[in-house]
């Protein structure tokens, strides 16, 4: 009987101590959401309810400061990114499984050892690299450093490991060429390995900040971080425009974690497996 | 015949290798020599000269420099623990499938890592200004009477950076401990129960040594990416006041971009983050080849 008592209460603190620690999780979102349709002044105040300046704070956002355009900005060069290193990187780990060669494990290797290269020990190489290019300010000095993702490489490799060699087999006897297959039969077989790469390329490129930072210098070309960024290092922020920006870079992402939970979560961890 | 079908099927597979190669040789192999070579000369702006060792000896006397290599080991030193034990904690009790709310509770958990850095640094910036929401429930509730300048204090500064990361990253770390334990086999614990383990007992003797890899593997993953922590920072406190949050990507970040440009100093320090990162991730390899 006390043995029950005991479950009870312990099965009580557990559920306080997760309620709390979820409580804690999601109570900025509700902040955010609370702090668009509040003033900037309320917002810094600590104002906890809903306000009347939502329309205001969207107003300023897409007029004041065009904040609309950082998004749209964003967008594209998440999706550009996003499609280009999935395709390219993914061929390679293709290439690397089904045309298995000492030279190019070798060749595998060294791709992968840049993953230990930080970011920070290349930035002056490459702002002079894309000075001299006079790429500065254009996207492609975002894209093409974004392009080749050892990351990638290796979680198409690993997951290209289990596919059928029976049914590439049966393809080359058809008369299938080699790229035939890939483009065909392997990339329509491993959809959810292409979501969940998917999902690390895009979360990857629309948070990017330190090397947009660098590169992009006028106004219409920044991202949504480096616009949210600068309107909150202003002497008097506009909190409420801020919150705006807030959740407009975080509703792409939240949007496509709720839609495909399962390959988002294998994104976000498949660095380990 | 059958030779220059197999050069065919060779030189396929070369070119699907190539292009991502060349990519990956032209944006991290070749800054990073560049970056060396950049490393032995001295000067300001675009007149460098060689100068041997120069940078690398100078930073033994740069405060700076010392400050930012301890704020970023001090950084880590708290929020990995810290992090992990939360998230061990967490994981522990949301593997009980006698949870009703179990699913719930790890959304919720898992959701700050879908917000932006700068996004999330903002948030905490505001929350914990001086007259921000976290002063003012401080004070309501009576644990304080006047408002703490978070952000403007040295070591507040630093523990709402600690604060802040340790919120974004606690469920993301969580997760990988719920899938190892989802791995350990049952009657494990079922054997510990029949011999009248407490749950205390059950942690310490089973599930940690259990997952003991998979916490040594998150550990050097969290300490690899708060050696190159930026983001936060910039955004939350400026590295300031002073110094006293200023992490060393920052450092290397402000010595070619906000200061007078010193590049070839900057790529010495680059090089120093480098050679720590080189270091963990060899280390990282060799246990997980020992566990493997």
């Amino acid at each position: 009987m006390t043995n029950m008592k005991g479950r009870k209460i312990a099965y009580f603190f557990k559920n306080l101590f997760l309620i709390v620690v979820s409580f804690i999780s999601i109570f900025p979102f509700y902040w955010m959401i609370a702090g668009a349709t509040n003033d900037s002044k309320d917002i810094t105040m600590g104002k906890l309810t809903f306000g009347t300046s939502l329309m205001k704070n969207i107003t300023n956002a897409f007029e004041k400061v065009n904040l609309w355009n950082a998004f749209l900005n964003s967008a594209y060069l998440a999706i550009v990114i996003t499609v280009l290193s999935l395709l390219i990187c993914s061929v390679a780990g293709y290439g690397f499984v089904m045309f298995k060669s000492r030279r190019k494990e070798i060749l595998f290797m060294i791709l992968i050892a840049s993953m230990m290269v930080p970011f920070a020990a290349k930035i002056i190489p490459m702002f002079r690299m894309f000075a001299n290019l006079k790429l500065l300010n254009n996207y492609w000095a975002i894209i093409l450093p974004a392009i080749g993702s050892p990351f990638l490489i290796f979680f198409f490799r690993q997951n290209s490991e289990s596919f059928p060699r029976e049914t590439i087999q049966a393809a080359r006897v058809d008369g299938c060429s080699e790229y035939q297959i890939f483009f065909r039969i392997y990339m329509p077989m491993m959809k959810s390995t292409y979501a969940a790469a998917g999902i690390f390329a895009f979360m990857g490129s629309w948070n990017n900040y330190m090397w947009p930072l660098i590169a992009l210098q006028s106004n219409n070309k920044f991202t949504l971080p480096l616009m949210v960024s600068n309107l909150a290092a202003e002497f008097t922020p506009d909190y409420g425009m801020v919150m705006v920006g807030i959740i407009l870079s975080t509703i792409p992402t939240i949007i496509v974690f709720f839609c495909l939970q399962k390959a988002f979560v294998e994104g976000m961890v498949g660095s380990v497996k | 015949m059958l030779k220059k079908n197999k050069n065919k099927f060779e030189l396929t597979g070369w070119s699907m290798v190539i292009i991502s190669a060349a990519f990956i040789l032209f944006f991290s192999y070749v800054p990073m020599i560049q970056a060396f070579i950049l490393s032995l000369k001295t000067g300001k702006g675009a007149n460098l000269e060689f100068n041997g060792f120069a940078n690398y000896i100078r930073m033994f006397h740069d405060k700076t420099f010392w400050t930012t290599i301890s704020n970023t080991l001090i950084y880590a030193v708290i929020q990995i623990p810290v992090m992990t034990l939360l998230a061990l904690l967490i994981a522990v009790l949301l593997n009980d499938p006698g949870l009703r709310l179990r699913g719930i509770y790890r959304t919720c958990i898992f959701l700050p890592c879908v917000t932006s850095m700068v996004s999330y640094s903002i948030l905490f910036k505001n929350l914990f200004a001086v007259d921000g929401l976290v002063n003012q429930m401080l004070m309501k509730f009576g644990i304080i009477e006047k408002a703490i300048p978070f952000v403007l204090h040295e070591n507040w500064a630093k523990a709402v950076i600690i604060i802040a990361l340790i919120w974004r990253y606690t469920g993301y770390y969580m997760i990988f401990y719920l899938s190892a334990l989802q791995n350990i086999d049952k009657s494990v614990y079922e054997a510990a129960k029949m011999d009248g383990a407490n749950f205390v007992q059950t942690f310490y003797k089973i599930t940690l040594p259990l997952l003991k890899p998979i916490v040594f593997l998150t550990s050097i993953m969290g300490l690899n990416s708060t050696l190159q922590l930026f983001d936060e920072v910039v955004n939350l406190t400026r590295g300031g006041p002073g110094d006293a949050t200023r992490t060393i990507s920052q450092y290397i970040y402000d010595l070619s971009f906000n200061y007078v440009p010193s590049y070839g100093y900057s790529a010495a320090v680059s090089y120093v983050v480098l050679l720590l990162i080189v270091i963990i991730t060899i280390i990282q390899k060799r246990i997980m080849r020992e566990k493997g």
